[in-house]
């Protein structure tokens, strides 16, 4: 299953884990799992249009997805995916 | 409330959806992800700080401290800030306006660019809030400004920056004994893999986990302007763009002053100014968009610039619009022309990023957004001896002779006459 990399300020969510699992083929299935499992996970990740918030960014290995399908992006069982808050410049 | 807690700045607040915070190491809303920002309680400051009261202060950038996020006194980068602003009829001339201000951050103090402003607020904080380990993630000048302080301060620092950085910036960080990371990648992955690390090792990263008291630095340059003006907003300011921050907190600090009674509500115009290779923001700005589309691989000389992916875009691109202001961008050429004209008319030698500055304000002008009976403050914000590379060969070349009058004089013959006229 694909490995999801949680930040910290999602991990009162997961139970402090800075790792886990979920399954899906595609961005927008990951999320659904993680949210069963997680509940509130993707209300945090998604706004109420069900798009990526904003401030949000998912990477799958080291590709944003808005480089990609954004939500529709494939993703294979041995990917990791990233979910980064946006941070500021320097 | 604590008794060592400022009565003036009281929460951290998420800029998307309002909700508080405590003011801690922290810079995302749990809720939205939204940026957390420094919040005020501008009814007790306004009593308190006064157009005397500031002026009765040393000239760095904490006299307005009231406005700035920390609970005691100010312990790293006492003296940064209050660059000159300096009347440039020369260059007005030359871009075609009717004034000219260059606010000179070339020579802020101890690492000649605006990061010291953000550095100074940010390790201030977190001193204050415990932390022995300070760090970065940088294009260049933060780098300089982390390594810098936190040598003076005793902190013990990492930046990291992309490899492939000018060598001038690379020393100016790896001289203050600083521990430099370079990453293999753009900034936008050395971003990311900071905001993992300051999640796992509990450092305090100046512009991830400390972001809101950072950001908040860049406000005294705003401050600085309408104060070097006679206490007024400048018509026009022109603000170089990475993650836009600059840009919105220089407006935020004009909102503050002005509602504070400190200056007069004027309508003012805020620009932002990209460099063409890498210009997310002004794209957008452009296109009558708020949606920042990434660049995945910025291309340009202005690398302190260059950010793909930057935070506060969408900020100031409402910051923009908020002031009728305009975006512009500039390619490699104009970035070196801007560059010689700031240092030909003005004698200031800016890094690319001013290039960028100066060359977009020119193109605003001459597209009739600055109109040519205005008032402008462009935002110069770092040296150009750290990014020369980006103009070695394009100023010309020494014209050498031997320690021999007769050689001098046929060297310079065919120039005297108009020199003379």
């Amino acid at each position: 299953m694909p490995t999801i990399r949680i930040p910290t300020p999602l991990r009162k969510l997961t139970n402090e884990q800075e790792v886990v699992q979920a399954a899906g083929s595609t961005v927008e299935e990951i999320i659904a799992d993680l949210d069963k499992n997680f509940p509130g996970l993707k209300e945090r990740i998604c706004d109420e249009n069900g798009g990526i918030r904003r401030f949000v960014n998912v990477f799958i290995n080291d590709e944003d997805i808005r480089f990609l399908d954004e939500k529709a992006t494939a993703v294979k069982e041995s990917d990791e995916i990233s979910i980064v808050p946006a941070i500021a410049g320097g | 409330m604590d008794k060592n807690s400022s009565p003036y700045f009281t929460n951290l607040k998420c800029r998307e959806c309002g909700r508080l915070y405590p003011k801690q190491a922290i810079h995302v809303c749990d809720f939205d992800f939204g940026p957390l920002e420094a919040a005020y309680d501008y009814e007790a400051i306004r009593p308190v700080l006064t157009r005397e009261l500031i002026e009765s202060r040393p000239q760095s950038m904490w006299r307005y401290r009231e406005l700035l996020p920390i609970d005691g006194e100010p312990s790293v980068g006492t003296q940064v800030g209050f660059t000159p602003l300096v009347k440039s009829d020369r260059l007005a001339k030359a871009l075609g306006v009717r004034e000219v201000y260059v606010k000179n951050d070339t020579v802020n103090y101890p690492t000649l660019s605006f990061k010291d402003r953000v550095v100074s607020v940010a390790l201030s904080r977190a001193r204050e809030l415990g932390f022995k380990v300070v760090a970065c993630a940088s294009t260049g000048n933060l780098a300089n400004s982390v390594a810098a302080n936190a040598a003076a301060a005793g902190l013990t620092s990492y930046v990291l920056i992309p490899a492939d950085l000018e060598q001038g910036k690379v020393l100016g960080s790896l001289v203050y004994g600083t521990n430099v990371i370079g990453i293999h990648g753009a900034y936008d992955q050395v971003n990311r893999l900071c905001s993992e690390i300051a999640g796992k090792y509990g450092w305090g990263f100046v512009n991830v986990n400390l972001r809101p008291y950072y950001a908040e630095g860049s406000k005294s340059m705003g401050f600085e302007i309408c104060e070097q003006l006679g206490w007024r907003i400048p018509q026009h300011t022109v603000v170089p763009m990475a993650s836009g921050s600059l840009l919105t907190k220089i407006h935020k600090a004009y909102s503050e002053f002005t509602k504070l009674g400190l200056v007069e509500a004027a309508p003012h115009k805020v620009h932002g100014a990209q460099a063409t290779g890498c210009s997310p923001i002004s794209s957008a700005m452009k296109k009558g968009v708020d949606i920042v589309k990434p660049v995945p691989k910025p291309q340009t000389i202005a690398k302190s610039l260059a950010i793909g992916t930057p935070a506060d875009g969408y900020y100031a691109i409402h910051t923009m619009n908020e002031t009728g202001g305009s975006a512009e961008d500039c390619t490699d050429e104009e970035i070196v022309e801007g560059i010689k004209l700031l240092a030909e008319h003005a004698g200031i030698f800016a890094e690319t990023a001013g290039g960028v500055t100066t060359a977009c304000a020119k193109k605003l002008v001459e597209t009739g957004k600055i109109g040519r009976d205005d008032s402008v403050v462009l935002c110069i914000t770092g040296h150009g001896l750290k990014t020369q590379e980006a103009i070695l060969g394009k100023c010309g070349e020494p014209r050498l002779i031997n320690p021999s009058l007769r050689e001098f004089e046929s060297l310079v013959a065919g120039e005297l006459a108009a020199l003379k006229s």
